[in-house]
């Protein structure tokens, strides 16, 4: 017996070498032109209307386009599907003059009356579809339905109003009021425009709704047929497995780079989804992905050190911020807010966790969007004295007691280690006369429950920006009363409604930086940082722009041996 | 046999009764719902309310409860509230994963585990005994999440010898009409698919198939050890029957049923969810997709996913005890 356990204990060695030795032979040679990216979750569909989550997003701005893009790395506005566009004298009238000879991978051609389609199916989808749960970016860009549902606002509210198609390439989108902010939002890539016939043949709006109130899509357009003019199209797509594309052969763009593959463009990219960061990492490390998106601020160091992958840094585009509720006294006071900016300690905070890859900021907007104010803000240097005279100015007894929440469970790419953030923070403030009472809950659903409802006094947050316009940031945040934020400021609320309305760029852009200079006056929150996301590529990957708001364009970057 | 086959699945109903209950409150009990999983930074009260309407979460929970129990009657468990596909189809394509890992993990265990504990008792005070117990103790000990990102480091990291995540490298083209994998490669002669199945398998197997393994090992120590002191055992040996067929017949198979116990509690244990493993390999079966559902509050998800887990579970434990039957006839008698 003892000689037959010697055998097997060697026997089951031996295979484990084989094993490891033939799983090296058998590796399979991946075509110099495939790209694999490592997401973090499945898409939910590819039907760009029906989504807002950025894995979802990635495929979909690669199959469809919209009649505008943002131009590569940035937020500036660029043509895709209309070259040209203009608007009536009192704003309600959007003309866009459209591409000509651009065809849906289906064969079918794009034209006006394939615009009028889309906005007109968006605007039509039936009461299940309505929900912010569905069709987020329809309800924040275009607030309204033609048919409500119960809880849905409708034509009264909505800022479409139809669409006219005149002749093959010019269609005329109507307004119900100005929105200088409307011709951003169309860059969002949920406003990709579908071949019509497919929409109809493969019944993308079909469904059922469950009793439990989900709506189940039934058709088959937006998981085996999205038709688009994008550069790329769908091959297939197995849910936990890949979702593959390849190169659409009838796009457009295609005339302006003939030697596709040979120019090392990526002919194939595949998704698939590794939801665990670190297992991200390690799959890049082998060699089983080829990238991936934000990357950990702690894997970035591993990510420089290795000599084969390198990193790829997205413009900042977000803002963290300590948040106040003025609902809750004595944040009502402003010079109590006056004081809270004071002593904060947001260079030091930003200095120590950010590892560099934060910047600084006085103001809500980053930087790189146009409103952002190049002077005459109002500047909070961290200053404990300054903080305890204006609270003895507010009449208050030192130390004010207050209450600052925090949420745990979580890494957002603007606050990558919350807790943290709020240690240093209670410091600099019990330094200038607070007492800080420490609340903290889990992210989803408690943290963001609690502050949503009115429930917390400070508390730190952030936001990622959707698309380059100044109200994404400001409007969503300031444009209306809120109980997060607790406070009625008219003419704060008027200002900001009258930038979103102003359609003449020069004009707007005065209006939001006065805007944002007057909300570092009211001060709602306290911003103290625009980080900037990474992702990690093998360093063969090459040309690759990221983009602010995750339009990455993919079909831009080549893949060298 | 055959009543005692029909008495335990007709305990089912009861079972699973209690468990929808169990589950259904549960859930609900937890703070928030489904609708800042949903939208994150962008709910605003207002569309929390429109969503919660939606989804009847704000109607009664007796009526929310009877919609869940008509509905999972006619066997229809829902749709996800986050991926908006039926919660059969994501079974369906998700529990061959876990069962394809859950087999993997449990061929290890056995494989390694049954020899050498029968080894360790039959050497009981050497110092292969002790290095089996130290050993054994190490496999309980080490956390699975910590075992599998060092293996991944080791072997695929630094190494490059095995695969570091998911079940097929993406660049093959394979059929799967069964959803477990390896089977699918060879039912459909594709045999690079087949071995590279099995490659991706190994990590994972082992990580998962460490507890068992320890387990596995000291309980047949421990068994072994009992029986082969029995006066049977030494009758035998003293007949001068062999000690090669005195271990296969009368220790190894008396042995065996407390095992056997431990096996069908291991793999219950193993279906209910490898979360640690499928997350760390990014496997896409029942533990990772039902983890993600907690975090997010997926109802119809939790509803459904561990009612049919429970429901395996019971059917496993069956299977399990008519195995006893054959392994001792006076139980079959009995």
């Amino acid at each position: 017996m003892g000689r037959k356990l010697k055998f097997g204990l060697v026997a089951a060695l031996a295979s484990l070498a084989l094993v490891a030795a033939a799983g090296a032979a058998l590796q399979g040679g991946a075509a110099t032109t495939t790209l694999v990216f490592g997401a973090s979750a499945d898409p939910v569909i590819l039907d760009g209307p029906l989504v807002s989550d950025g894995e979802s997003l990635r495929p979909i701005s690669l199959i469809f386009q919209g009649l505008v893009s943002l131009k590569p790395g940035s937020t500036v506005i660029v043509p895709q599907l209309a070259t040209s566009w203009s608007t009536s004298k009192n704003g309600l009238n959007w003309t866009f003059n459209l591409r000509s000879g651009v065809k849906f991978s289906d064969g079918t051609a794009f034209n006006a009356k394939a615009v009028c389609f889309n906005f007109n199916r968006w605007y039509n989808f039936p009461g299940p579809l309505q929900t912010d749960a569905v069709t987020y970016y329809w309800n924040t860009v275009f607030q309204g339905f033609a048919h409500p549902a119960a809880g849905s606002p409708g034509p009264d509210k909505a800022l479409y109003k139809g669409c006219k198609a005149v002749g093959s390439n010019t269609a005329v989108i109507q307004l119900t009021r100005k929105s200088g902010g409307f011709l951003g939002a169309l860059g969002l890539s949920v406003f990709g425009i579908a071949s019509p016939q497919a929409l109809v043949q493969y019944k993308a709006d079909a469904g059922t709704v469950t009793p439990d109130g989900v709506f189940q899509p039934t058709g088959t357009f937006g998981t085996q047929h999205p038709i688009g003019t994008g550069p790329y199209m769908l091959k297939s797509w197995k849910i936990g497995d890949k979702l593959v594309l390849v190169k659409n052969p009838t796009y457009w763009g295609n005339a302006s780079s003939p030697n596709w593959s040979r120019s090392g463009k990526i002919d194939t990219l595949i998704f698939r989804a590794i939801p665990d960061n670190a297992a991200r990492l390690q799959a890049l490390q082998t060699g089983e992905i080829t990238g991936y998106d934000n990357v950990a601020p702690q894997d970035i160091p591993t990510v420089r050190g290795s000599s084969s992958l390198r990193v790829v840094n997205r413009p900042p585009f977000n803002v963290a911020y300590v948040g106040i509720n003025q609902a809750m006294p004595p944040m009502n006071n402003p010079l109590v807010r006056q004081a809270v900016a004071y002593g904060l300690d947001r260079a030091g905070v930003v200095n120590t966790f950010y590892g560099g890859r934060g910047q600084t900021t006085d103001q809500f907007l980053p930087p790189q969007l146009f409103g952002f104010a190049k002077k005459g803000v109002p500047q909070y240097p961290y200053n404990p004295d300054k903080a305890k005279a204006l609270l003895q100015q507010a009449g208050l007894t030192l130390p004010v007691k207050i209450d600052f929440w925090f949420p745990t469970n979580v890494s957002r790419p603007y606050m990558p280690d919350p807790s943290r953030n709020f240690q240093a923070f209670q410091a600099s403030l019990e330094k200038s006369g607070f007492k800080v009472t420490p609340h903290s809950a889990p992210w989803r659903p408690d943290y963001l429950g609690t502050v949503q409802s009115g429930g917390a006094q400070l508390f730190l947050l952030g936001w990622t920006g959707d698309w380059g316009d100044p109200s994404n940031f400001l409007n969503v945040h300031f444009g209306s009363e809120t109980k997060q934020f607790g406070f009625n400021n008219p003419a704060l609320f008027t200002l900001l409604q009258q930038a979103d309305a102003e359609t003449d760029l020069d004009k707007r852009t005065a209006l939001y930086q006065a805007a944002s200079i007057a909300v570092m006056k009211f001060l709602p929150v306290v911003p103290y940082v625009h980080s900037t996301p990474a992702l990690a590529f093998k360093k063969n990957v090459k040309g690759f722009i990221a983009s602010p708001v995750g339009l990455d364009p993919f079909w831009l970057a080549t893949l060298g041996k | 046999m055959l009543r005692f086959i029909v008495r335990r699945l007709f305990l089912l109903v009861p079972i699973i009764l209690g468990l929808s209950i169990l589950i259904f409150l549960w859930i609900r009990a937890l703070p928030g719902g489904p609708t800042q999983a949903l939208l994150g930074e962008r709910a605003t009260p207002a569309s929390i309310a429109q969503i919660r309407h939606q989804l009847g979460l704000d109607k009664p929970i007796y009526e929310q409860y009877w919609a869940y129990v008509r509905t999972t009657a006619e066997g229809n468990l829902g749709v996800s509230i986050s991926s908006r596909r039926p919660i059969t189809t994501e079974i369906r394509e998700r529990f061959p994963a876990t069962v394809e890992l859950a087999f993997s993990a449990m061929i290890f265990a056995l494989f390694l585990g049954l020899p050498l504990g029968f080894f360790a008792a039959k050497r009981h005070g050497s110092t292969f005994d002790h290095l089996s117990l130290v050993g054994s103790l190490i496999g309980i000990s080490i956390p699975i999440f910590f075992l599998a990102i060092i293996l991944k480091y080791i072997f695929s990291v630094r190494l490059g010898w095995l695969p570091s995540i998911g079940r097929q490298d993406v660049l093959i083209d394979a059929q799967h009409p069964t959803g477990f994998y390896v089977l699918d490669g060879i039912v459909t002669f594709n045999w690079n698919a087949a071995w590279d199945a099995t490659k991706h398998l190994i990590l994972p197997a082992i990580a998962l198939g460490s507890i068992p393994l320890a387990i596995i090992a000291r309980i047949t120590r421990a068994s072994a050890l009992d029986v082969q002191n029995e006066d049977y055992v030494r009758t035998a040996r003293a007949k001068g029957m062999s000690p090669g067929i005195v271990d296969r017949r009368h220790v190894m198979r008396n042995a065996l049923l407390p095992v056997v116990t431990i096996i069908g509690l291991q793999v219950g244990l193993l279906l209910g969810g490898a979360v640690l493993t499928e997350t760390v390999f990014a496997i896409p079966g029942m533990g990772s997709w039902l983890a993600q559902a907690i975090f997010n509050r997926d109802y119809p998800v939790i509803q459904g996913g561990v009612l049919f887990l429970a429901i395996v579970f019971v059917f496993v434990n069956l299977i399990v005890d008519i195995s006893y039957g054959f392994l001792n006839p006076r139980i079959r008698v009995s």
